[in-house]
Formats: C-alpha cells, sequence, structure tokens
C-alpha cells in the first residue's frame, strides 16, 4: 500500500497533473531517456549518496541503451544548488532526482521554468505537478537495531552520532530508543551532534567520546564508516548506516539499515519512457524494501537475530508499529496513550525525544 | 645549485602578461591531464571554460557567484594591505545574513520600500561589530586578529544554527531547520530577464571603484599602505596603525556582512543553516589572485566563480568526477601564483662551492 500524506500542495498538485497528463501524455512515449542526480556528498562517502548512486548504476543495468545518466557529487544545499539544477534541466534531462533536503526550494524554483522536466526530490515536503516526493521509513530500520542494542549491550549506555536535529533524525532516535527499552527498559542513549552529514573526523572523535562515556555500542546518523571503524579499534559493537559497511568492521558491524533506491528509480525513470509519470508523494518502509536490513553479524547469537527477525516482521505485516502508545517523552510526561500510534502526519513534525534519551 | 633571488625590479609587461599566462598553462596540463584520463579535452575545456559562458543565465550566473567573491576579496584585500589579516569574512558574512535576515523576517508581513534598506543597514552592522571583536582584541590587547577572527567564524555559524532551528524556524516548514521565504520588500528582484542576477554585483563594482579611489587617491589610503610596508616610516609620519586595524576589518566585516545579506535575500530567498559554500575563505584566495588591487579583485573574482561554474558544467557535460575538476582548479591556482613568483623572484645557477661560501 502507497502511504500519502497530506501535506500541503499534494493535492493541488495530483489535480493539476491529472488535467495535464489527459491530451494524449501516451504519444509523449519517449525512445530514450536522459536522467540526472544531484548528490549533496561523495559519491564515495560508503553512506547517503552511495547508496544513491547505486541506484543510478541499477538504473542503468535495467534500462541499458533506453537511459543515459548524469551526476553532480558534493552539491552544497545553498545558492549553487539552483544553479546545478537547473544545468541538469537545461541539458536535457528528462528527469532529475535531488536527493537531499535541501534541494527542496531550488527543486520547486526551477521545476517551475522546465514544466516539461520531471523532478524527484527526496526527503521533503513541497509537490508541483512535475516535482514528485519520495522517502524512506529509515526509523523501521532502527526499530529492528534498537531490539539488538537492547539484548547485546552490558552497559545499557548506547552512544548515538547524529548530524542535524531534523524530523528524520529525531525520529530515527525516538524508534531506536523505544525499542531497545522494550528489551532493556533501563537503557540510555547518549546523543552527539555533529553537525555535519558527512565528516569521517568528527564523527570518529564523537564514537571515541561516547566509548569513553561508557557505551558499548555505537550507532550513527551520519553516514561515513569512520564511527565503526572506531568500533572495531576499540572491541565495542555498531551499526551500519545506509549500505552494509561490513568490510570496515567484520567483527563489530552487529548488522546495517541499507537505503535500496534502486527499484523506485527504475520505476520512475521506466514511467518517463513510458509518458506515464505522475508527481506523488511516496514513504516507503521494509515492506516495500526501500529501507532493508543487512545480514547480521558474528556476534548476533541466534535468539537474538530471531528476536530482530520478527519486530522486522511485525513492521512489514503491519502488527507492529514502531511509535506504538504508551510513549513518555524525556520529562516523563505521557505524549501518546496505550493503544494509539503516532500518526505519520505528527511523525514527520515530531521535535521531542523519548524517555531514555540524552540529547 | 639553484638560488632563488629577488629581481631588482619586476618586468611590468610581465605583470600584466602573467595571468594569461597562468591560464594558457592550465589549459595545456588540463588537456594533458584529461587527455590521460581517456576523456576528450577540446570537450571538457569547452564545458570548463566555454559553456559557462555561453549563455545569458551563464553569465548571470558568473557575476552572481562573482559578487560575494568582489566584495569580500576587497575588503581582505585592503586589511592585508595594511598587514592586518582578517581570516573570519565567513563569521562576518553569517552575520550579515543574520542581522538582514532577522529584518526581514521581524518585518515579513510589511510590504513596503523601507525594510530592504533597513536589511542592509543591518547587515552591514552585524558584519562590522563582528569584525569590531578581534579589532578591540588587537588594539587594547595584542590578541592576534587571525586566530580571533578565525575562531568567530564557528561561533557565528552555530549562531545562525540555534537560530534556524529554534526560533527563526518556519511555523509551517515541519520543523526542518529553515526560516520563512522572505517577503516580496525582502528580496532582490533580478535585474536581467531570465537570470538570477541582482543589483549585487552593480554594488561590488561601485565599491572597487570607491576602494580604488581611496587608496590610490586620499591620505588615508596611502597611510594604510605605509603602515603595511614599513611600520616604523608609518610611526614617524604619525600614521596611527590602531587606525589601521579598525578602518580595515569594519571595513572588510561590513563589506563581508554586505555579501551575506546579499546571498540570503538574492538566490536563497530565505535563512538556512548553510548559508555560503565558503566564500569568506574563497575570498582571501581571491584577494590575493587580484595582487590586493580592487580592480584586481574584481577580476579574480570573475575567475574563481569561472572555475568553480566551470568544475560544475563539466560534470554534467564531460562527465568528469568532482576530484578532477577540483584538481584543475588547483593547478589554475598553482600556475598564477607561481608565474607571479616569479616575476619577483628569479632562480640563479651558482657553483656549487661558491654557494657553499656564500652560505
Amino acid at each position: 500500500m502507497t502511504f500519502r500524506t497530506t501535506r500541503r500542495g499534494l493535492l493541488a498538485g495530483a489535480a493539476a497533473t491529472g488535467a495535464l497528463a489527459l491530451p494524449g501524455s501516451r504519444l509523449l512515449a519517449a525512445e530514450r531517456v536522459k536522467a540526472g542526480w544531484v548528490y549533496v556528498g561523495p559519491i564515495g562517502d560508503h553512506g547517503w549518496t552511495y547508496t544513491h548512486d547505486q541506484g543510478r548504476l541499477e538504473v542503468e543495468k535495467a534500462l541499458g541503451e533506453k537511459v543515459v545518466t548524469t551526476y553532480v557529487e558534493n552539491v552544497a544545499e545553498g545558492p549553487d544548488a539552483e544553479r546545478v539544477i537547473r544545468q541538469l534541466a537545461a541539458s536535457g534531462n528528462d528527469i532529475v532526482f535531488a536527493t537531499s533536503f535541501g534541494f527542496m526550494n531550488p527543486v520547486i524554483r526551477v521545476a517551475k521554468q522546465f514544466p516539461k522536466v520531471k523532478f524527484e526530490h527526496a526527503t521533503g515536503y513541497k509537490t508541483a505537478p512535475n516535482v514528485a516526493v519520495y522517502n524512506a521509513r529509515f526509523h523501521e530500520g532502527r526499530a529492528v537495531i534498537g531490539t539488538i542494542a537492547g539484548r547485546l549491550s552490558k552497559s545499557g549506555i548506547v552512544g548515538y552520532i547524529a548530524s542535524f536535529p531534523i524530523p528524520e533524525v529525531v525520529m530515527g532516535i525516538n524508534a531506536f530508543t523505544l525499542a531497545m527499552r522494550k528489551k532493556r527498559p533501563d537503557a540510555r542513549i547518549k546523543v552527539v551532534w555533529v553537525n555535519s552529514w558527512y565528516d569521517p573526523g568528527k564523527e570518529a572523535d564523537a564514537a571515541k567520546a561516547l566509548i569513553d562515556q561508557g557505551a558499548d555500542i555505537i550507532t550513527q546518523h551520519t553516514d561515513s564508516p569512520a564511527p565503526l571503524q572506531v568500533a572495531e579499534e576499540r572491541g565495542v559493537s555498531g551499526f551500519g548506516q545506509a549500505s552494509d559497511m561490513r568490510k570496515f568492521a567484520p567483527n563489530a558491524q552487529l548488522t546495517a539499515i541499507v537505503d535500496n533506491w534502486g527499484p523506485y528509480y527504475v520505476e520512475r525513470v521506466k514511467a518517463v519512457l513510458e509518458g506515464s509519470w505522475k508527481s506523488h508523494t511516496i514513504w516507503y518502509g521494509l515492506k516495500e524494501g526501500m529501507v532493508q536490513i543487512a545480514p547480521y553479524g558474528p556476534r548476533v547469537p541466534e535468539e537474538v537475530r530471531a528476536e530482530a527477525d520478527a519486530v522486522k516482521q511485525g513492521i512489514i505485516d503491519g502488527t507492529l508499529h514502531p511509535f506504538a502508545g504508551p510513549i513518555r517523552d524525556q520529562k516523563g510526561e505521557l505524549r501518546v496513550p496505550e493503544g494509539q500510534n503516532l500518526s505519520d502526519e505528527e511523525l514527520l513534525e515530531i521535535d521531542w525525544y523519548v524517555e531514555g534519551v540524552q540529547a | 645549485m639553484l638560488r632563488i633571488e629577488a629581481r631588482p625590479e619586476p618586468s611590468r609587461t610581465m605583470q600584466l602578461a602573467t595571468p594569461f599566462l597562468a591560464v594558457a598553462l592550465t589549459v595545456v596540463s588540463g588537456a594533458v591531464l584529461f587527455a590521460l584520463l581517456g576523456r576528450d579535452p577540446v570537450v571538457s575545456l569547452h564545458a570548463f571554460f566555454v559553456t559557462p559562458i555561453s549563455s545569458l543565465y551563464g553569465l548571470g550566473e558568473l557575476a552572481l557567484k562573482a559578487t560575494p567573491l568582489i566584495l569580500i576579496g576587497i575588503g581582505l584585500a585592503a586589511g592585508f594591505r595594511a598587514n592586518v589579516w582578517n581570516i573570519g569574512a565567513e563569521g562576518q558574512l553569517v552575520l550579515g545574513a543574520i542581522c538582514g535576515g532577522g529584518v526581514a523576517l521581524w518585518f515579513w508581513e510589511v510590504d513596503a520600500p523601507w525594510v530592504f534598506p533597513l536589511m542592509v543597514v543591518a547587515a552591514v552592522a552585524g558584519g562590522m561589530v563582528w569584525a569590531a571583536i578581534p579589532a578591540f582584541l588587537k588594539t587594547r590587547l595584542e590578541v592576534n586578529e587571525i586566530l580571533v577572527s578565525l575562531m568567530l567564524t564557528y561561533v557565528a555559524v552555530l549562531l545562525l544554527s540555534t537560530l534556524v532551528y529554534g526560533p527563526w524556524k518556519d511555523p509551517e516548514g515541519f520543523n526542518f531547520p529553515q526560516s520563512r521565504m522572505f517577503g516580496e520588500a525582502a528580496l532582490m528582484a533580478p535585474i536581467l530577464d531570465g537570470t538570477r542576477l541582482h543589483a549585487g554585483i552593480l554594488v561590488a563594482l561601485a565599491v572597487a571603484l570607491a576602494a580604488w579611489l581611496w587608496q590610490a587617491r586620499t591620505l588615508s589610503g596611502f597611510a594604510l599602505k605605509v603602515v603595511g610596508l614599513a611600520p616604523a616610516a608609518a610611526r614617524f609620519a604619525g600614521f596611527r596603525r590602531h587606525r589601521a586595524v579598525w578602518s580595515t576589518l569594519l571595513l572588510g566585516g561590513g563589506l563581508a556582512g554586505l555579501a551575506g545579506l546579499f546571498e540570503v535575500a538574492g538566490p536563497i530567498g530565505q535563512l538556512v543553516p548553510e548559508v555560503s559554500p565558503g566564500y569568506g575563505f574563497t575570498g582571501i584566495i581571491v584577494a590575493f589572485l587580484g595582487r590586493l588591487h580592487p580592480f584586481g579583485v574584481v577580476l579574480a573574482g570573475f575567475l574563481v566563480a569561472l572555475s568553480y561554474i566551470g568544475g560544475e558544467v563539466a560534470q554534467i557535460e564531460a562527465g568528469l568526477p568532482q576530484a578532477v575538476t577540483g584538481v584543475f582548479q588547483g593547478m589554475l591556482l598553482f600556475f598564477l601564483l607561481a608565474t607571479d613568483f616569479l616575476i619577483r623572484y628569479r632562480l640563479r645557477r651558482v657553483p656549487r662551492r661558491r654557494a657553499a661560501e656564500g652560505g
């Protein structure tokens, strides 16, 4: 089932698309599609940008001769982004994927000037007739790894290396903490903000500091494998972020939350090829396979694997909600009563932490 | 043995010729580099130097990108001539963005012609205040202005983060770290249809002219130069060093603040955590490339802007990886500085024995 938020502009956008799509959009079916990607980091980050680029390569593999792809890496989320996105549109790309939140307003501005080009923006909330939004439910993966941490942590302290306090990251911290405290009610999650998505030096320093404060499991919402490498060196465990980072920490990686953009990219580029592309807002998770769990590491015993698999399956079946009440916030105040879940709309705006988080 | 010795009189012809010589050397070695990487050198060089400026939009982008670099470069060059080392233009830029943007947000719903002038005043004042801190510490306590101005950059960036993550966050922005979009009265309209170019470039050129008049035609401008070149002579002539420190830091800070405002009121249109991709630091390179002369800074600003935009286009059109475009930019700087060095110094072959005796 495809989830649709009631975000601003979506209804208007969908209506307008319907109107525009009517007169002979089938006739627009193309022989060959040019697709461009805008990356916020380097493709060699082994995290976020790396997985988007893997998705791009999958498109090339799946569509072969019918697609030409281009990418621009390390595009700062500032005034330069608009020029890069515009340049991609002007140089004949039929569809442009902008893979970071900060590209949202530039995408919307360029999309107005290039009504025939399709734009796809990752993790934002503004749509237009030719701008679709896609995002992944990373927090579902966090619920799985939180379960593992709850069973394997001896000290009950987890070090969490976080980028920026935006809803996606806050949601992840909360999902992790809730899952962990189900297994270990006294667990504490110490958060360090590094104010960057990709800064191996800072990420490693944060990991060291957290281990020194008693954390025996490290997890991260930043993109480099540096924290895992520190975990491997110091004999503690950790989780890979965005891609399977096993080769950087063969012993320390318990598992990894893997972003899998390929199938979505293939589907959307194909839609442009067939002339059936429409604007939408999607938020796919474990069920659709946009979020995946990597194979478990050697330190995860059989019974813990079974528990983690059960959480994963429960989320896929819809029998387990990562944000099921009762949920208390840091002050101990009851935010979600028993029997209720946090809704998607509430999650997308979340700016408070659950009990057990030390942020 | 080779020895470096100063030339008695730098050749004036060569001073004019070296920038072109450097560009020619970069083109030649760039062609070799691209060929070695298996790319068509002509296509790559065309993407770097010609495509970016072959359309009106491209020219507008070039001038837009050069605007903050020129403004900052002129302010810094004045300081560097007087031996005042302001390394914190980035922080002063951010303060300008905060103060100017703050006015825009405060009068968000006011559509009056006085809003923008007030933003300009606030931005210039903000940049000046930030630069006044190192000036005060330098003149009163002899604290090194390099350290203070540099460290204040980090303070400024964190201050901006605090604001956009907190009180200035867009109330309808799903808790993402960005302010509202500014109102119409607070935005700088494009001066050329179909581009993003705003009046900032005209201001930058006017500032360059004014700076040249000041430095070349007034006593206080002359005093700055003497303070930098010959401190003892300056003291003897009654030129006060404190005055040089204050005036150049305030000038540099004010211009950087103005550059920050032009970014947020121009292409960005709101406050975001990253308002500049490092213009304050690139401005240092621009100042030196322009040989600390206002008109040189203008040319250098355009050249550096072209190398950045060319780097983006080369990724899109020629498929060059970003690292290669970075190497190419580095080569350009290297050749400029190397040829510049060889105007003032020469390498002389000296017999080994004489060198030993001389040593």
